[in-house]
């Protein structure tokens, strides 16, 4: 049982990180949609907002974490052109049935369409999932600044709770894109 | 554009005991609308990057070697505009009661112009223009 590197960053980047930030989206989001009046003591208040605060904060910090470790870690061994030689863009990835770290990179050999119609995995998957996950943190982070400037507020003003669950819930729709992509295209074409 | 004043007791009585002091909702507003123009700055250079093949260079030097190419010119940017946009209105708000559903809707509009010009199939289609 063993990782290489890349493996293991692909692992933080892809599986823990994605792990952590999807129980903290879920936890978030639940207690964010209980703020409302009447329904907690005092004691329930304070209790609520802590996991509150626990959750928000823990997802933009997750957020941040995943997209820089994709981005500056991940993704260079994903884009590496490795397969070019003479004329020919994608001669490295001839007749593999996998990415190679020496002759053919994931990006290669999805371009190549050495193993079926992969193209799109790429042109499509890879280019919406690399662009959109930064909208994650973004959103995310500005969803835990509105959660602990308010504090208990929060529960009196359900619109702007509303606002912040709208935030809150397209931060992870921009992360899933990220993570039901990136979960494809590393069954395509893992980083090796 | 300015809200009305909150009385939050009045709709939650169990937030009394807990003594909140009133605050404006100038810092919230400024975080909204960041968040949106930071998507819209992704977005708008994610196409602009397909239109102009001058700006993808240019861009793809703000990887410093790392192999990232042009997405780290579109990241770094956006990220960069995202907290000046924020810091600005910051700045601009902090003391002030901005209407806050007038300011959403700004951010939403930005937000979702960002998120369209992340998607493939639209910034795809000013290849080789």
């Amino acid at each position: 049982m063993e990782l290489t590197s890349r493996e293991s960053w692909a692992v933080i980047h892809g599986l823990i990180l994605g792990t952590i930030f999807l129980l903290a989206f879920s936890g978030g989001l639940a207690e964010l949609w209980s703020l409302r009046p009447g329904w907690e003591s005092l004691q329930g208040v304070r209790r609520r907002y802590r996991r509150l605060y626990v959750g928000v904060t823990t997802m933009a910090v997750t957020a941040w974490l995943t997209v820089i470790t994709g981005t500056w870690i991940v993704y260079p061994w994903y884009r590496e052109p490795l397969a070019v030689q003479g004329e020919d863009a994608f001669a490295g990835c001839e007749g593999l049935s996998l990415p190679d770290p020496e002759t053919c990179s994931p990006r290669d050999f999805l371009l190549s369409n050495a193993r079926g119609e992969t193209e799109a995995w790429h042109t499509f998957g890879m280019e919406w999932k690399e662009h959109v996950a930064w909208a994650a943190p973004i959103l995310a982070t500005a969803a835990a600044f509105v959660v602990l400037y308010y504090g208990p507020r929060l529960i009196s003003r359900p619109w702007l709770r509303a606002v912040v669950i709208i935030m809150f819930v397209a931060a992870f729709a921009a992360a899933a894109v990220a993570g039901v992509f990136g979960a494809f295209i590393t069954k395509v074409a893992p980083i090796v | 554009m300015e809200s009305a004043p909150h009385h939050d007791e009045d709709v939650a009585p169990e937030l009394a005991e807990l003594g909140l002091t009133e605050k404006p909702d100038g810092p919230a507003a400024a975080a909204v609308l960041a968040a949106g123009v930071g998507i819209f700055v992704l977005g708008l250079l994610t196409t602009l990057a397909v239109v102009s093949p001058g700006l993808n260079d240019w861009l793809r030097t703000w990887e410093w070697g790392q192999g990232v190419g042009p997405l780290a010119g579109k990241t770094i940017l956006a990220v960069i505009g995202w907290l000046l946009t924020w810091v600005v209105l910051h700045l601009v708000w902090r003391r002030s009661d901005p209407n806050l559903r007038t300011v959403f809707t700004i951010a939403l509009i930005f937000g979702l112009l960002g998120a369209v010009g992340t998607f493939p199939t639209f910034f795809e289609a000013f290849a080789g223009e």
